[in-house]
């Protein structure tokens, strides 16, 4: 039944999958955590410059992100993100949609993180003087960050399988393997058995590492 | 006063999710009927120009034409037939499942499929073509797209036989739809869209490309369309003879001519009912 497998690169597609998730969620956790930190500023401008990304790009659908992209930053208007071959500037394009997409999320995780901080701490940090980077880079974010470690792992979860919508704009991973197999083995449940596999062996590690690491570091208050 | 305001939002929510529930209930329903010998239940692609195409005026395309004619032989009339859109992944699933009788929707011939789905027909030749800007001429023969952009369908087997066979080092864009590659045809991001010259034909005939883009001519593979049916059943013999009246009569002619006449498409002639082209 899975004999079909031979003639396919698998491993070479998650692979593919896992550099997507991981390059992604880097971007976005820095992007997010900017974010996080305007909409928590003194700066109103800056505050509402966050609450709208949040809720604009958190409201769009991530297929029209990413196919926008492709056809409206690389087809339309020639961006190709310092490089000529296709296949490269897709798997940027596709980080780059990822990134965009997934902040918003992030954003919001670290938040949450932040509200679980005590507003007594911010306070005696003001009180002794620090400044508004400070507050936030010595005593809330790194609380935060603790506190946020499960919400976060959710985000990282939900990232992994939509690197799928890469294969929109020809990204060769994980979901564009279905599609060829589907077309060319008519086995259809064998073939979506094996993707959903791989794509527990990364989903279900991640969620349980990360939820006993979120144990571990949480404040205990 | 809170509570209530809740109570009424979750009684809207809880209504709308029955009545969207219950839609989909009907639909399901309308399928089954299908099987009691006042309807025909027929599947096609929704979304290719002269092959089969949903239009607001109804159902238009070759496919279209064909699947109308063998329906008529077997004893339906036009307005008997329920049309059913089979998407290429869907396809084997829904004849397995005998959500519709029978399949016809560029539905190439192939030993995989074989195992799965009887083939009536071929009822068309198609070959492995690219669709170029007409005002593109460095492109002269397959070699030359080693150079080029190439656009295709998601993991479609075009998509494949580029990467494998037809032109290795071409750069390939795959795109959820052919419509996605035309954009970028246009504007010069990709150089050639390819895929079945029968498809191709549709899209360059379309309106508002006409003048704009010109096939290649190039026949790098066989297709052989044929009608898809479920492993065993009786009708792959009177769809054979109908297709084969369908020749005779002139039928077949003129609907290749009405679909992809428009594009300059030269047809191969009428293949013979079971002669599969590999």
């Amino acid at each position: 039944m899975f004999d079909f497998l031979d003639k396919y690169d698998v491993l070479g597609a998650f692979w593919t999958t896992v550099q997507l998730t991981l390059l992604s969620a880097a971007g976005s956790l820095i992007w997010g955590t900017l974010l996080a930190s305007m909409r928590v500023g003194p700066v109103p401008l800056m505050r509402g410059f966050g609450t709208a990304y949040v809720n604009i790009v958190r409201n769009i659908p991530l297929t029209v992100i990413i196919l926008f992209a492709s056809l409206g930053l690389n087809q339309t208007l020639g961006v190709n993100l310092g490089s000529d071959k296709v296949d490269t500037t897709n798997f940027r394009l596709a980080v780059l949609g990822l990134i965009l997409y997934t902040s918003a999320f992030v954003c919001e995780a670290i938040r949450a993180g932040i509200n679980t901080v005590p507003v007594g701490q911010a306070e005696a940090a003001r009180a002794i003087g620090l400044s508004f980077t400070q507050v936030l880079g010595l005593i809330v974010l790194p609380q935060a960050f603790r506190a946020a470690v499960v919400p976060l792992a959710n985000v990282l979860i939900a990232l992994t399988k939509n690197t799928t919508v890469a294969a929109a704009i020809g990204v060769a991973e994980a979901a564009l393997l279905m599609k060829e197999m589907v077309e060319n083995e008519a086995q259809l449940l064998a073939i979506s058995a094996v993707i959903a596999f791989g794509f527990c062996c990364l989903t279900l590690p991640t969620g349980l590492i990360l939820g006993w690491v979120g144990k571990k570091v949480a404040v205990k208050r | 006063m809170k509570l209530r305001k809740v109570t009424a939002a979750s009684a809207v929510v809880l209504a709308l999710t029955v009545t969207a529930t219950a839609c989909g209930g009907d639909k399901k329903d309308e399928g089954g009927s299908s099987g009691g010998g006042k309807k025909i239940t027929i599947g096609i692609k929704f979304d290719q120009p002269g092959i089969g195409q949903k239009t607001p005026q109804g159902y238009a395309g070759f496919d279209v034409d064909v699947a109308t004619y063998v329906a008529g032989k077997l004893g339906y009339k036009p307005n008997q037939i329920e049309w059913r859109e089979s998407k290429s992944a869907d396809r084997e699933t829904m004849l397995q499942r005998g959500d519709v009788d029978f399949i016809a929707a560029s539905y190439s011939i192939t030993p995989e499929r074989q195992q799965k789905v009887d083939f009536a027909g071929p009822y068309l030749l198609a070959h492995q073509d690219v669709l170029l800007r007409a005002d593109d001429n460095t492109i002269k023969s397959p070699a030359d797209l080693n150079k080029k952009k190439l656009c295709s369908v998601t993991g479609s087997t075009s998509a494949q036989n580029v990467k494998d066979k037809l032109a290795p080092k071409a750069q390939l864009q795959q795109y959820p739809t052919y419509s996605a590659c035309l954009t970028g045809l246009q504007s010069k991001a990709i150089d050639a869209l390819t895929t079945d010259d029968s498809i191709l034909a549709g899209y360059a005939a379309q309106s508002q490309f006409k003048g704009k883009f010109k096939l290649g001519g190039f026949k790098m593979t066989n297709e052989n369309y044929g009608i898809g049916i479920k492993k065993g059943s009786d009708l792959k013999a009177k769809i054979n003879k109908a297709l084969e009246e369908m020749v005779s009569d002139g039928s077949w002619q003129k609907a290749v001519d009405k679909n992809f006449g428009p594009a300059g498409y030269k047809n191969e002639p009428a293949p013979k009912i079971g002669d599969i082209k590999s």
